[in-house]
């Protein structure tokens, strides 16, 4: 068969997912809502975010949710030059893990710059959030480097 | 459940229960030899299956191969637009992204001669008269309309003939269909 006979057609496949969210991840997306962050307390005093329902080594319940800062550390990070259609941002940015003052592990956020020349491990950055927010980790629109005019 | 302890600045507000997450996933899809053959032919109000080489099985819609023997399969043959079902489903709850009325029959639809079946819409029967070995037939789009894809047929709908004994309708035949198998 040439290949500019060979049949070929989009296939789209979809599905609209809800997923509920109980009281440990509720309550960090409504904090989202209200732009708080949100993580949980183990026993030795470290804070996870994003907090979980159960510490992931000794899988104790979890109970004591704590309000973190809103700036913090990128600890690595890495250059996307052209986001994906279904990515949530439509323009160059780094993906990076941040460790936000007053918790113990990072986690995965975009920060928003214009080129990779502006990104350096252990650089500061603080959040942004978007004006509306709904409770979704989409509420936070990205990162931006500390300092730079972010209330 | 273990009560969680939540900081003042959201305690007194309505919780989030729920979060959207949606899964998209875009493919282009390009059929192997097999089923392009068979939607050329589809295009032109033809069904065509597969002969195993190894019992004469007929499987529709052709895949190219035997499963039960990992065999190539080339050889098609034409089958007619008559069947029957072999088990079914009425559906009486909406699923998100799709448009059919309720309530709605899919079916297992074993065409005459075929060895297996294929899954396709049952429609023109109230859900209460729906029956396994029930006699089927096609109704397809107007000829305008015919492409090569699954959608030229719109749904199937009785015939009216006498129905097929229960034991030998759907998989339940196939042992009596047996090819090849002088013990059968």
């Amino acid at each position: 068969m040439n290949p500019e006979d060979r049949l070929s057609a989009p296939l789209v496949l979809e599905y609209p997912f809800t997923r509920t969210t109980g009281p440990v991840i509720g309550a960090f997306m409504t904090g989202l809502r209200e732009k708080v962050l949100l993580g949980i307390k183990r026993k030795d005093g470290s804070v996870l975010l994003p907090p979980t329902e159960y510490d992931p080594e000794t899988s104790e319940d979890l109970t004591e949710m704590v309000e973190i800062g809103q700036s913090g550390e990128v600890t690595t990070w890495t250059w996307v030059q052209e986001p994906r259609d279904q990515s949530p941002w439509n323009s160059p940015h780094a993906l990076a893990m941040i460790l936000l003052d007053g918790a113990d592990t990072p986690f995965i956020h975009a920060v928003l710059v214009d080129n990779a020349d502006l990104m350096r491990t252990g650089m500061r950055v603080s959040i942004k959030w978007k004006e509306e927010t709904e409770g979704h980790i989409q509420d936070i629109e990205g990162f931006i480097p500390e300092g730079n005019g972010n209330d | 459940m273990t009560e969680i302890q939540i900081p003042s600045s959201i305690r007194n507000l309505e919780q989030v229960q729920s979060v959207r997450t949606p899964i998209r996933m875009e493919y282009t899809f390009t059929p192997g030899v097999a089923a392009q053959t068979y939607l050329r032919e589809f295009g032109n109000k033809k069904i065509l299956g597969n002969v195993s080489p190894v019992d004469g099985a007929i499987l529709v819609p052709p895949r190219g191969a035997d499963p039960r023997y990992g065999v190539l399969c080339d050889e098609f043959v034409e089958m007619p637009h008559t069947g029957h079902v072999g088990s079914f489903c009425v559906t009486n709850v909406p699923i998100p992204g799709r448009e059919l009325e309720l309530p709605y029959i899919s079916a297992w639809i074993f065409l005459d001669g075929a060895d297996i079946g294929f899954l396709n819409l049952v429609a023109e029967c109230p859900p209460e008269e729906c029956r396994i070995g029930m006699r089927v037939e096609a109704v397809w789009k107007p000829d305008d309309e015919i492409g090569m894809t699954a959608e030229n047929i719109l749904y199937w709908r009785p015939t009216g003939e006498p129905d097929l004994p229960f034991d030998e309708a759907g998989v339940r035949g196939w042992h009596v269909r047996k090819h090849g198998d002088s013990d059968a």
